[in-house]
């Protein structure tokens, strides 16, 4: 394959501006693939992608363009997850690619997640050119757009392709773009092998499918492979590359070239996002800049919601695993939930996905604490623990001080929520930096928050006080000292361990008050009365009662109602034992799921 | 030799009403309400002969589902017949002889049986009753609910407190010394004075039982369709008129027995408690529910389908019965035969369904459930089976446990469901 007719680049854009519509209609109107054979969106095969619209997964299409200057051109589109949280599996697909097509939305123009995309590309020094999408919608203004990029970003926008993905209009000059402005792959295949990983699958028959960008070198079937940064080795058994939705096996692959290798590895651990392949009998001098291993950010309990289920829930959360380094688990036990695991995610939108990919797909019943974040706990003899179960917290007379972790965060708002944004983040505990105008009626707000309050609702916060306008951009800056304090929830006087967590001191009261509002609501009424308490450090700060049930009696009951009744009063039973018990008190499921939700408005 | 004979109880369904009320979830079918006499006794018009033939049909139907059924009920003798509805009041004077001489021919009918008929005010007249009494009538179940006249045009009743006053005197006068009068508390609009007036006046009147029941909003009922504009009193009204209840008619000599029924000494409704104490019952009539020898089953609701069934079972007739129901034997061919008539929901009761029903049912009276009897019935104690449950509800305040009995306390009648939900096995 010569080189100079190979183009690897990606997509970037905000959520909702096109992306995976636009990559469609380039695998449609490229080879290997017929219209009929399209799904809805080809590159978001999921369901749980579709359902969201965002991508979780990166994959990447090879498709043959046949171009103007007469050329035959492999284009290897490389797609990346579009959420914070998957940042670094971002940074890693961009280090496969040679250019990125920049979309923005005609109507609604750039946006604080385009701008940290695009930073990212330009930072992977990727040659950027943009395209404006849905330029058919009646408020679309492609030219106010234009010079917001060439304002904001610094790059050339005034010849940017016009198009409508939705509408395939346009679609042609994007792909003569690509040709045009994305530069072919460098490297040599004659230097030793250096292979950056940027994604992998786990299939039942073959092993690990890595997914890299050969950058120097070649590789084969039987090819001795290392993986640099994990160690482990293996022998190639398949290289490949991506047809849509297959993978289609070919004899090798060489420098510029983005495909697949199998080599019977057993688990995605082995072949970290950002490793650098290379051949064990004739070595790359050096690793591929950029890796890094993935940490966990925010931590939570999951359980079965029917105890039975514990085995399933191991065994689910082990195959998840083997498709999800980023994910990680170890068994706990808490006493008012029984046996599970704490579970370590990247962010909570990777939480709520792995929940739901437990329910759906492996049809389990779930009870999830509330989600929080790493702590560092220094106690007093010198010791530091890492703490990501508020239960495991040490007695406050051993304790020094704490840490949490702060994010630096970017949001982008209209000037006219300006305030209201603000005032959130304050709420928030934030520390403001600086507001820059990116023009006269939109600002990039810069602010340090600590993570553990953006976990939960930030985002829905966000969206509400700007109306949706407002979006929003993080990473981990550090950890900082912080007051901080465990809160306990008590039940008819019993500690909930599921149930307590860390927060800082000054929100603690306004927490508890609401966390015992909410279980209130939550908690049906018993035979007795049962109070629902908030306490830090033994100390009772908030109370609510759930008064005992009044009455609860059927006046009539004669022949032909007793096996009505009967039902009636199974039902009953059965509600019960869909309930977590704790002492004398029966608290269904979505109590604990409630307190996950305490916003405001 | 009647003293070996087993204990059946007859329940006939009577589905015809003048109208239906607007809390009624019962099986009844209006008639038309021309038939229906005003309290001043003067009759306004005949049933129509649509009407009448209707009932005709049916009567007939159920006189013959009566003695295709009988032949297996030889070795009992039935000490309580029920007629339910509906209003079974309706019933022309000439088709209730027909049932009566019809149960009669069938069955043993012990000499001291209590015979029941439900009646709604205004839908007798003296001559209707004295036939009613020659037929073997014995005790009337009168429909009064309030004599507040507003609360009775609230919840859709056909009649008014005066056209109760005006039955009540005539089922007197026609001699019927055992008289039951029906009351709702909890109905819209009902405050406490309201209550204890009609508590009260009824008291004045002496009958020997008065059944009090706190209103069901049943699904599917105009009321509970449009409960938002009606104004119920809230739960602690509720209770509180339900407390009065018992308050107003202990004084004047009426037991509680039953969480909704009252009665003076001796006066229990001998058929009702049948229910409550697991006794065999036998239904008849459109869609009436039966259980003896621990299968559970029902007629059909629906006429055709019912129709067809007592159709079937004359066909069959030579194989009806496949033998003499004896309990504990053979439950499962006699379920199977029931099934084979295509009856509904025959159900074969196991021993700890049964065990359950002796609970929830027997918990539903006053005095309980008697210790020894659960022993005697299932070989094996009380304590045995639930006595982790009945001590926890001892230890709430629920039930008591004393004398050989286990009954439940006022706060556990509150509450009474989720306490008979943990007697489930």
């Amino acid at each position: 394959m010569d080189q100079s007719k190979i183009r690897n680049f990606c997509i970037v854009a905000h959520i909702d501006h096109g992306k995976s519509t636009l990559a469609d209609r380039i695998i449609e109107q490229t080879g290997l693939l017929t219209s009929r054979e399209m799904q809805a969106q080809v590159l978001d095969n999921m369901d749980l992608e579709r359902e969201r619209g965002i991508t979780i997964k990166a994959q990447t299409v090879r498709t043959v363009y046949q171009a103007k200057d007469g050329n035959e051109y492999i284009f290897n589109l490389i797609d990346t997850p579009g959420h914070v949280d998957f940042n670094y599996e971002v940074s890693r697909s961009l280090a496969a690619c040679d250019g990125a097509i920049l979309v923005v939305d005609a109507a609604q123009g750039i946006e604080a997640q385009t701008l940290a995309n695009v930073y990212l590309a330009l930072d992977h020094d990727l040659d950027v050119f943009p395209v404006i999408n849905k330029i058919d919608l009646p408020s679309a203004e492609p030219e106010r757009v234009k010079e917001e990029i060439e304002d904001v970003i610094g790059i050339e926008a005034q010849d940017a392709p016009l198009i409508s993905a939705k509408n395939g209009i346009g679609i042609e000059d994007v792909l003569e773009a690509i040709v045009e402005k994305i530069p072919a792959p460098g490297g040599s295949p004659d230097n030793p092998l250096q292979a950056l990983i940027f994604d992998s699958v786990y299939d039942s028959y073959k092993g690990v499918i890595v997914f890299c960008r050969i950058k120097e070198g070649r590789v084969k079937k039987g090819t001795k492979i290392r993986m640099m940064a994990t160690g482990a080795t293996a022998e190639v058994v398949e290289v490949g590359y991506f047809g849509a939705g297959q993978f289609i096996p070919c004899d090798e692959l060489a420098a510029g070239m983005v495909g697949y290798l199998t080599a019977s590895i057993k688990n995605v651990k082995d072949t970290a996002v950002g490793d650098t392949v290379t051949d064990v009998d004739n070595p790359c001098a050096a690793p591929l800049p950029g890796y890094k291993k993935v940490n966990s950010m925010v931590y939570c309990g999951m359980y079965p919601a029917d105890g039975a289920k514990y085995p399933d829930l191991r065994d689910a959360l082990e195959k998840l695993k083997l498709n999800d380094a980023s994910l990680n688990y170890e068994p706990e036990t808490s006493i008012a939930l029984g046996f599970g695991f704490r579970c370590g995610f990247l962010g909570l939108l990777h939480l709520e996905i792995i929940q739901e990919r437990l329910e759906r797909e492996y049809n389990l019943d779930l009870v999830t604490t509330a989600p929080g974040v790493i702590y560092r706990v220094y106690k007093t003899n010198g010791e530091m623990i890492e703490l990501t179960n508020p239960s495991n917290l040490p007695d406050p007379s051993e304790i020094d001080y704490m840490e949490e972790p702060v994010v630096s965060a970017e949001i982008m708002v209209t000037s006219e929520f300006i305030g209201s944004i603000m005032q959130l983040c304050q709420e928030r505990r934030g520390r403001y930096i600086s507001t820059e105008y990116i023009e006269a009626s939109r600002a990039l707000l810069k602010y340090e928050l600590p993570l553990n309050e953006i976990i939960y609702d930030f985002f829905d916060a966000l969206k509400s006080r700007s109306r949706g306008y407002a979006s929003f951009d993080y990473e981990l800056k550090g950890y900082e000292q912080s007051k901080l304090v465990k809160l306990d929830i008590l039940i008819n006087h019993d500690e909930v361990d599921a149930l307590s967590f860390i927060v800082h001191a000054d929100s603690a009261y306004e927490r508890g008050r609401k966390m015992c509002e909410k279980l209130k609501d939550e908690i049906p009424r018993h035979l007795f009365e049962i109070p629902i308490q908030a306490a830090v450090g033994g100390k009772i700060i908030a109370r609510e009662t759930v008064k005992a049930m009044r009455k609860d009696v059927l006046a009539k009951c004669y022949g032909g109602d007793i096996t009505r009744k009967k039902k009636l009063l199974e039902k009953q039973k059965e509600g019960k034992k869909r309930m977590r018990q704790i002492g004398n008190v029966e608290i269904p499921q979505s109590a604990f799921m409630s307190v996950l939700k305490l916003d405001d408005d | 030799m009647m003293i070996d004979r087993k204990e059946l109880s007859l329940y006939l369904h009577i589905p015809f009403c003048v109208r239906k009320c607007l809390y009624c979830d019962f099986l009844s079918f209006p008639i038309g309400e021309v038939n229906y006499v005003n309290h001043m006794g003067a009759q306004e018009g005949m049933l129509p002969l649509a009407g009448r033939g209707q009932m005709r049909d049916y009567v007939n139907l159920l006189c013959k589902e009566i003695a295709l059924h009988a032949p297996a009920y030889k070795k009992y003798q039935v000490i309580s017949v029920f007629f339910g509805g509906g209003t079974p009041s309706l019933l022309p004077p000439e088709e209730m002889g027909k049932i009566m001489d019809a149960v009669r021919a069938s069955f043993t009918l012990s000499e001291d049986a209590e015979i029941t008929v439900e009646c709604n005010p205004g839908t007798v007249t003296q001559e209707k009753l004295a036939h009613y009494i020659t037929c073997g009538i014995n005790r009337l179940s009168i429909g009064l609910q309030s004599t507040d006249d507003g609360e009775l045009a609230r919840i859709g009743r056909i009649h008014d407190y005066q056209t109760f006053l005006g039955t009540w005197r005539l089922a007197r006068e026609a001699g019927v010394q055992n008289i039951n009068v029906d009351l709702m508390s909890a109905l819209p609009g009902q405050t406490a004075e309201s209550w204890q007036r009609t508590l009260e006046r009824v008291c004045a009147l002496k009958p020997e039982h008065i059944s009090a029941y706190s209103l069901i909003l049943e699904e599917g009922t105009p009321l509970y369709v449009n409960r938002e504009d009606y104004t119920f009193p809230d739960e602690d009204e509720e209770r509180e008129l339900y407390y009065m209840t018992e308050r107003v008619l202990s004084k004047v000599g009426y037991h509680r027995y039953e969480i909704s029924n009252y009665a003076r000494e001796g006066k229990e409704c001998r058929h009702n408690k049948v229910y409550w104490k697991r006794g065999d019952y036998l239904g008849l009539g459109l869609g009436a529910s039966s259980m003896v020898a621990n299968v559970r089953w029902k007629n059909p609701d629906r006429y055709a389908e019912y129709a067809a069934c007592v159709e079937k079972a004359q066909r069959t007739a030579k194989e009806l019965p496949v033998r003499e129901i004896s309990a504990g034997t053979g439950a499962e061919d006699f379920a199977g035969c029931l099934r084979g008539l295509g009856l509904w929901e025959v159900q074969t009761l196991g021993r700890q369904e049964q065990m359950e029903e002796f609970m929830f049912l027997g918990l539903r009276l006053t005095e309980g459930v008697a210790e020894a009897a659960f022993l005697k019935s299932f070989g094996v104690s009380v304590d045995a089976v639930y006595g982790e449950t009945v001590a926890r509800f001892v230890e709430q305040g629920l039930l008591v446990r004393e004398g050989g009995r286990i009954f439940l306390t006022p706060r556990g009648i509150d509450v009474s469901n989720p306490i008979f939900a943990a007697f489930l096995l």
